[in-house]
């Protein structure tokens, strides 16, 4: 059986699944944050697939991957910088705990 | 400047006053509120150049074949084809005098404020208002559409709102300025009321049109009528003519150059404009007509009557505000466009100057009321110099402008309506002996004010800034009249005759009308000196006494003094018990049960809901994201099991 | 062949990466597990034949957003605290269990339109005319580069000591 696009697409929802399990069930900000880049690889991997597959010549998909890889340095960028903000603040980062806005 | 004025220009004549305020409001005020003298340069250059424009607007409709500018319009709102409002500006002779009038008295009056405000820690707020005002009332003048001009006489209605209380802290100021925005409020309705049934009945509030449809004859009958009544409705409250007059005095509150610009020259006499621009609706409606006549009439007298036993020098002057305003109505009631508005150009540099004078007086003394004043000749001669022309002028006195106009009124009214001729005439009589008294017990006489107080060791000239616009409001005041008689004036606002100017210098004391046995302007002349005469001999000579008199009259005067109960009558007859215990408490009532209950219900069944579902808000981010995914999972779940 | 088994080394090496930064307690080791799954997702973009953004995802993931989240752990002690997870653990696995099963479904229920062209090797001046060529994205690189001034200065905003 060679390589396909479904093989990348199942690695993709793998590694998206474990981040997911991860975003949602860790009380550290940072593990979460780090699940969340995990989760933004997995699509990575599936746009990079798709472009290989399906548009092979033009590259559009890595060109896509391109830009969100800027948006998730972004995202780390601010969200170490919120989390740094609220750990100076409450002196956790523990999310369980950081729960004012409920009624 | 014989060039045609650009259309561009012409908006801006209305627009710079605007600007100035925008750059008052948003730039001076917050960032330069050390510097309030800035704030007046700014908004009297704004209305210098609005001036400047309204010059060249007045030349150009001059040359103008038909005295009129064409002006693009904008489409503003298109209402589904059926209603179409333009946002158009409308340049004929009216309103090129209207512009004159409200842009000379508006820089003069603004002159004037920089002395008379100074040292006042509200000057940004006075100078932003003032802009305002003037945008708003140019503005007014100058659009060709009724809802747009609706939106102006509310905005002036606004300005004179926050400039009548502009101290604020004051509990009389608010009072007043609560209640000129309420009185004036019930004329309003009747003028919304009428614009409701023009667009409903001919589906335009362009104001050429209506005219065209008035004068076509389309627009005739009840509705004609109906909207030519409410519309006067609306003139009524905003010129504080009877039984809507009650705002006025109290308006005095107020700085007196807000007096002076909007309580006395200009937005009082947007109710006066009003019926001008609309008189094709009041020409073609025999009882409009009548009614703008006799209403006029009578306030002219009612006002009248009040003002010879005020003891405040400003209201005095805010009767006689009154009083002239229903001479204005009375010119067009029975005269025409040319001859209300000829008064309305003459009165608005007269009155002005008279407050301008007033506020003189006060900056010296520190009081309005004229029973703490006296020999202030000596102290203060520009000052009286200024005040005794215009109240010559306001008396009627040949060849001074109040004598033109008035004599045309009076001349109009004896032939359309006599007994409002005779009202008239023994008005003339009250006005020069009510603006005497103030003249003889202000500057005549000795000093009775307290001379330890505590606002100046002595009475004392003004600044020369204030004086000046106050001599060149003199001028004016002597001269405005002459613009007429030629007849020029009329002719440009359409109609009446021409003669020469020697002749028509002494035209009235020449012509002996049918039914009077001496020439008019005599008459008029010889009522006019005998008012000042009977000031004179009661309270400069003290031929006769003052007391004496007020005791032989004693009903009469109680009557004038407490001016007719009619505050009175508004406040504790009608608010307090018809509205009060009778339609507001039955309106409480279906309020506080019925829809206080049906709004309080569904209030009370939300927080219930809200109680319970609220526990599913756990603030824990994550327990949502799970639910995003099952919801996700759901959705493809979904999709594939329906096919 | 070759390719087939680099690509399922890769994957290995990549689920069990990640399965390590959600599994660990120690949070620090977690973090390098990240960056190991980075380096491994880094091999699959080169299984693609996507040589220009496998070096950038070395650069960027692993060159500055690893670092940035190891300094996050240092400055915040979560060393000390190690990563713990909340009570969600069990429903949170059967939902993640569950969109794996959907995605996959979905996945290999689609018949894809694909193409059995070779691919472009190498990609580096092609994407470069892509992103700043004519009729390509460069108005979008340029949002871009606001986007990153907007966080810099919105990340030091936030950190800023009052």
């Amino acid at each position: 059986m060679s390589l396909g696009l479904e093989h990348y697409l199942v690695l993709s929802a793998a590694l998206f699944s474990i981040g997911l399990y991860g975003a949602l069930t860790k009380r550290s900000a940072v593990v979460i944050l780090m699940s969340i880049e995990l989760m933004l690889n997995a699509t990575n991997i599936a746009l990079v697939a798709f472009s290989r597959y399906i548009v092979p010549v033009l590259l559009t998909g890595q060109v896509f991957t391109i830009f969100s890889i800027v948006v998730a340095a972004a995202e780390a960028t601010v969200g170490l910088a919120i989390i740094m903000a609220i750990y100076r603040s409450r002196e956790t980062i523990d999310t369980t705990k950081i729960d004012l806005m409920k009624w | 400047m014989e060039t045609v004025i650009p259309n561009e220009l012409v908006w801006l004549i209305f627009l710079l006053p605007l600007l100035s305020f925008a750059v008052i409001s948003l730039i001076l005020r917050p960032f330069f509120s050390n510097k309030p003298r800035l704030s007046g340069y700014i908004s009297i250059s704004a209305i210098f150049g609005s001036f400047i424009l309204s010059i060249w607007a007045l030349t150009s409709i001059l040359s103008a074949p038909s005295h009129e500018l064409a002006i693009p319009d904008f489409n503003w709102l298109v209402i589904d084809s059926a209603i179409t409002i333009h946002l158009g500006l409308i340049m004929d002779s009216l309103t090129a005098v209207m512009l004159i009038v409200v842009t000379l008295v508006s820089l003069m009056i603004q002159m004037y404020s920089q002395g008379y405000m100074q040292g006042d820690p509200s000057y940004h707020r006075y100078y932003a208002y003032m802009s305002l005002f003037t945008a708003s009332m140019l503005g007014l003048v100058m659009v060709d559409n009724l809802l747009i001009m609706f939106v102006f006489w509310e905005l002036v209605g606004l300005c004179s709102y926050l400039l009548i209380g502009f101290w604020f802290h004051r509990p009389a100021a608010a009072n007043a300025a609560k209640k000129a925005f309420i009185v004036t409020r019930i004329g309003d309705f009747g003028f919304l009321a009428a614009i409701l049934l023009l667009l409903s009945k001919t589906g335009t509030l362009d104001i050429a049109q209506l005219h065209s449809l008035a004068i076509a004859g389309t627009l005739a009958g009840t509705v004609l009528t109906l909207a030519a009544i409410g519309i006067f409705l609306g003139a009524v409250g905003k010129s504080a003519q009877f039984p809507l007059h009650v705002w006025l005095p109290d308006a005095m509150e107020g700085p007196t150059p807000v007096s002076a610009l909007i309580h006395a020259a200009t937005m009082v006499a947007a109710g006066v404009f009003l019926v001008a621009r609309m008189f094709p609706l009041f020409e073609h409606s025999e009882v409009a007509l009548l009614t703008v006549a006799i209403i006029g009439g009578l306030t002219a007298i009612f006002a009248a009557t009040m003002g010879l036993v005020m003891t405040d020098i400003k209201r005095v002057l805010a009767y006689s505000t009154i009083s002239q305003l229903g001479y204005m109505m009375l010119g067009l009631g029975v005269g025409g466009i040319a001859i209300g508005i000829f008064h309305l150009f003459n009165h608005a540099f007269f009155k002005a100057l008279l407050f301008l004078g007033a506020g003189s007086v006060s900056h010296a003394t520190g009081t309005f009321d004229m029973r703490q004043m006296g020999g202030l000749r000596k102290v203060m001669p520009w000052t009286y110099a200024t005040f005794l022309i215009a109240s010559l002028s306001i008396a009627g006195i040949w060849p001074l402008a109040g004598f033109w106009s008035k004599d045309e009124i009076l001349l109009s009214s004896i032939n359309n309506q006599p007994i409002l001729f005779y009202l008239a005439m023994v008005t003339v009589f009250m006005t020069a002996f009510y603006m005497f008294r103030v003249v003889f017990l202000t500057f005549g006489g000795q000093y009775r004010g307290d001379n330890s107080g505590s606002h100046s060791a002595r009475p004392h000239e003004s600044p020369s800034v204030m004086i000046m616009p106050m001599v060149v409001l003199a001028v004016l005041a002597v001269g405005s009249g002459w613009l007429n008689v030629t007849g020029g004036f009329s002719q440009f606002l359409g109609g009446g005759e021409t003669r020469g100017f020697f002749e028509g210098l002494f035209h009235g004391f020449t012509h002996t009308l049918p039914g009077l046995p001496i020439p008019l302007a005599w008459i008029s002349l010889i009522l006019a000196g005998l008012g000042i005469l009977l000031a004179y001999a009661i309270y400069s000579a003290r031929w006769l006494s003052a007391e004496r008199i007020t005791r032989l009259f004693a009903p009469l005067h109680m009557l004038f003094s407490r001016k007719y109960w009619f505050d009175e009558l508004y406040e504790h007859i009608i608010a307090r018990i018809v509205l009060l215990k009778g339609l507001f408490a039955g309106l409480k009532f279906f309020d506080s049960r019925g829809i206080d209950g049906a709004v309080n219900g569904i209030a009370r069944t939300t927080v219930a809901t809200g109680r319970v579902i609220r526990k599913a808000q756990t603030g824990q981010l994550q327990l949502y994201g799970m639910f995003i995914i099952l919801g996700v999972v759901a959705i493809i779940l979904a999709m594939y099991l329906s096919g | 062949m070759g390719l087939e088994i680099a690509f399922w080394v890769l994957a290995v090496v990549a689920i069990a990466a990640a399965l390590a930064v959600v599994t660990l307690r120690n949070v620090f080791r977690a973090a390098l597990s990240l960056i190991l799954c980075f380096l491994a997702v880094a091999g699959i973009f080169v299984t693609l034949s996507a040589d220009f953004l496998a070096a950038v995802q070395i650069l960027i993931y692993v060159g500055a957003i690893a670092v940035l989240i190891i300094l996050a752990i240092m400055l915040t002690r979560e060393v000390e605290r190690g990563s713990l997870s909340n009570k969600l653990v069990v429903p949170v696995l059967i939902s993640a269990i569950l969109f794996f099963g959907v995605a996959t479904f979905a996945m290999l229920n689609t018949s894809w339109p694909v193409v059995s062209l070779p691919p472009a090797e190498p990609t580096t001046a092609l994407l470069a005319s892509k992103l700043f060529g004519e009729d390509g994205f460069i108005l979008t690189v340029e949002i871009a580069a606001i986007l990153l001034l907007a966080t810099i200065i919105g990340a030091i905003t936030i950190v800023r000591e009052k």
